[in-house]
């Protein structure tokens, strides 16, 4: 197996795109990425792009070879694939990318993540939301996501005594975060109180408990490490790429409050790496409710179980903090374009290890970790990278 | 000088609480009213419909300044629910107030537009000499799906405005459009309900059109914000008129005059102009007033009006806006629900 390096990153504007089409995000991330990387388009050997749901957002199918079309790829006639995982679709594209340029089978690939919602109502969007869980056994009996999320949340609170204010903690840190972050959907500062008095939307999750549905796109290049210092001085290097998955339907599961995939995904990932939880610098979490985040951040290792209220109520996951978590504002204040996040995640480590993040930049960066789901824990998909 | 010469506004004395609306869904009433900044709507009695209420704006114009109705020349009305889909309720409004066979008269439809649209129409024909008065207005009885989020704001009203060149109360300096083919809201044919694209309706619709069209008018103008004493948005909800006010440089306190909406709901088609007569009863001789329209489909008409010195005279013969705040009577959901012709025998 190859060793493998990502060595250009390109995001859209996450929010409301009302101008912009799926294809005009998808090809303005890919080319952001591609400049990023100081190639051209027709040096690529295959394209990947993570996305959960066009046929339903925008009515089109076989993205692949869209993408690669409206890019200008076609007269290549590239190898183009998407791939799906729910919201875990992003990641899985550069799982996807890294295989395959690891085996040898490609040497230069780019990994895109897609998702344009809001050319549909919001009934509409969250209707697609609880399609990456059990349609049979948890939609149709009326569960929605958050309130599956809220499941989580109740259970964790009976079980390990977290509270409302620790989670609203997680809203505040991110919203706070992402106004250093010009991408991000939300860059505005909120107060506790504001997280505790906007409205429930599946007790005991308020409305800024949640992300926000959006807009967005992201793209990485990905090449053998061998190769990377021919295109960029600050390759950031993939250490693990690993993937797992669990039951799709909450009920099942073993523990309410703990994800199994994310715990199976990030054993692997540590060994691959052959790093510890305590040698990450920093880490990019799915946190699509807060609780996901506290969720994460134990089931990753980077706090006990059950103590991720606690430590986040101690600001141990703020910038400046022990292990700072989701610099770019995450899932909260970023936006959810559920396909792009997992892309999105990995280029804001990207640049916090190349020391671009500016004002959010974490000091001496060495080793970030993205964490990207599906659903409530269907897939996980850990990935560790060094500078 | 071309301009307004009389106005006249009706709105339904029945009115719902958003609170009562919010607890027949589930939802949280306060947070509703913070939100949409409104506290109640105007819900028309069984028998009233766009027709009736135009007709009743109609004579208020009409004897407000004392006109003798033989003297229009042309009658629009501007409404997104006209009771008829073929048969005019332009016809219906000159029969009830007597005037003249030879007359044009024709309705006019663009969302919540139609009334501003139905004005600049009246001003060619009057710039042109061609007829002496035309009469311009905006009704509606606005429908929403129930427990859909219009439902909280769409009201009934109408406003109508007569224009001329004869003893004008309030000059009309310039005006601008702004048009585009915007999907935010529409209703097909035979559908009972309007349908909506959401958060579609905000940034891309209402603001861009809003501030576009003003923009617009103040670049061709030479005007800026503070050269203003009041500005009337059309309002669809509280929120929206400042916020777009706000961007262009105008004051909460230039607004507030004519921002009706919290106590009336959005009255669709006569939202803007009913905003604009609050203005008109209180406006004092040469002051400036700024009125933008925003329909959805969708476009904005922007306007500079200046009062004149004959305002205090015609105005004081008419019933100002402020009665209709006075006089109401409050319907519970199911009464409201019956009056909307939401109950289906």
């Amino acid at each position: 197996m190859r060793e493998v390096a990502i060595i250009g990153v390109g995001t859209t504007k996450f929010g409301e795109l009302w101008d912009r089409s799926f294809r005009d995000i998808a090809v303005e991330a890919g080319l952001k990425a591609i400049e990023d990387a100081g190639i051209s388009g027709d040096d690529l050997d295959a394209l990947y792009g993570g996305n959960m749901s066009a046929g339903r957002f925008v009515e089109q199918e076989h993205i692949g070879a869209l993408i690669s079309d409206y890019a200008g790829l076609s007269g290549l006639h590239i190898a183009a694939t998407r791939v799906e995982a729910g919201c875990a679709s992003g990641a899985l594209a550069l799982h996807s990318a890294v295989l395959s340029v690891a085996s040898g089978w490609y040497d230069l690939v780019i990994a895109a993540g897609v998702e344009k919602m809001t050319d549909v109502n919001d009934d509409i969007a969250s209707d697609l939301l609880v399609s990456g869980v059990d349609r049979e056994w948890e939609a149709i009996c009326g569960a929605t996501l958050p309130s599956l999320f809220a499941q989580m949340a109740k259970a964790h609170m009976q079980k390990y005594h977290t509270t409302s204010e620790q989670m609203a903690k997680v809203a505040v840190k991110n919203h706070f975060n992402a106004t250093h972050n010009p991408l991000a959907q939300y860059r505005r500062e909120i107060s506790a109180e504001a997280v505790l008095g906007s409205p429930i939307v599946a007790d005991p999750l308020h409305m800024l408990d949640c992300s926000g549905i959006a807009d967005g796109a992201s793209a990485a290049v990905v090449c053998t490490a061998e190769t990377a210092k021919k295109y960029t001085e600050s390759p950031v290097y993939v250490k693990a790429s690993a993937q797992a998955s669990d039951t799709i339907s909450l009920h099942d599961r073993r523990d309410l409050t703990t994800m199994d995939a994310t715990v199976f995904a990030a054993k692997k990932a540590y060994q691959m790496a052959a790093l510890e939880p305590t040698q990450i610098d920093v880490a990019e979490v799915h946190d699509s409710y807060t609780i996901a985040e506290l969720i994460a951040i134990e089931d990753l290792g980077f706090f006990e179980k059950g103590a991720g209220g606690t430590a986040t109520e101690e600001g141990q996951t703020e910038l400046g903090g022990k292990i700072p978590i989701n610099p770019s504002g995450g899932l909260k204040a970023c936006g959810h374009p559920l396909g792009a996040t997992g892309i999105r995640q990995v280029a804001e480590i990207v640049q916090q290890l190349r020391g671009e993040a500016g004002k959010r930049q974490v000091p001496n960066a060495e080793v970030g970790l993205t964490h990207n789901i599906g659903g409530t824990g269907g897939t996980a998909i850990v990935h560790i990278f060094t500078r | 000088m071309i301009g307004i010469v009389s106005y006249g506004v009706y709105v339904p004395s029945y009115r719902i609480r958003v609170e009562d609306i919010a607890k027949q869904w589930g939802e949280d009433g306060a947070s509703m009213k913070a939100g949409l900044m409104v506290e109640e709507k105007s819900v028309p009695d069984l028998d009233e419909d766009a027709a009736t209420m135009a007709v009743e704006a109609a004579r208020a114009a009409i004897h407000r300044a004392n006109l003798d109705p033989q003297d229009l020349g042309a009658i629009y009305v501007g409404a997104e629910s006209h009771p008829y889909a073929v048969k005019p309720t332009a016809t219906i409004v000159a029969a009830a107030i007597d005037a003249s066979n030879a007359i044009t008269a024709a309705d006019f439809e663009f969302a919540c537009k139609a009334g501003t649209a139905a004005m600049q129409a009246c001003m060619g024909f009057v710039a042109l000499n061609k007829l002496k008065y035309g009469l311009a207005i905006g009704a509606d009885t606005s429908q929403a799906s129930p427990g859909d989020a219009l439902e909280y704001t769409a009201a009934a009203g109408s406003a109508a405005f007569v224009i001329g060149q004869d003893k004008v109360i309030a000059e009309i300096e310039d005006y601008t459009s702004f048009t585009t083919d915007t999907p935010d809201f529409w209703r097909r044919d035979l559908q009972k309900y309007p349908s909506h694209s959401g958060r579609f309706t905000g940034e891309p619709a209402y603001f861009r059109h809003t501030t576009s069209s003003t923009k617009a008018l103040l670049e061709q103008t030479g005007l800026k914000p503070s050269d203003f004493d009041f500005a009337v948005f059309h309002q669809p909800n509280g929120k929206f008129p400042l916020k777009a006010a706000k961007s262009l440089g105008f004051t909460s306190a230039q607004v507030k005059t004519g921002l009706m909406v919290p106590f009336f709901g959005n009255t669709y088609s006569a939202a803007s102009l009913i905003g604009l007569a609050a203005v008109l009863d209180k406006a004092l001789p040469s002051q400036r007033i700024l009125l933008t329209s925003f329909g959805s489909g969708a476009g904005s008409d922007s306007f500079v009006l200046r009062v004149t010195d004959s305002i205090e005279e015609v105005r004081e013969k008419g019933q100002k806006v402020e009665h209709f705040l006075v006089s109401k009577k409050y319907l519970d959901y199911a009464a409201y629900a019956k009056h909307q012709g939401k109950i289906r025998m």
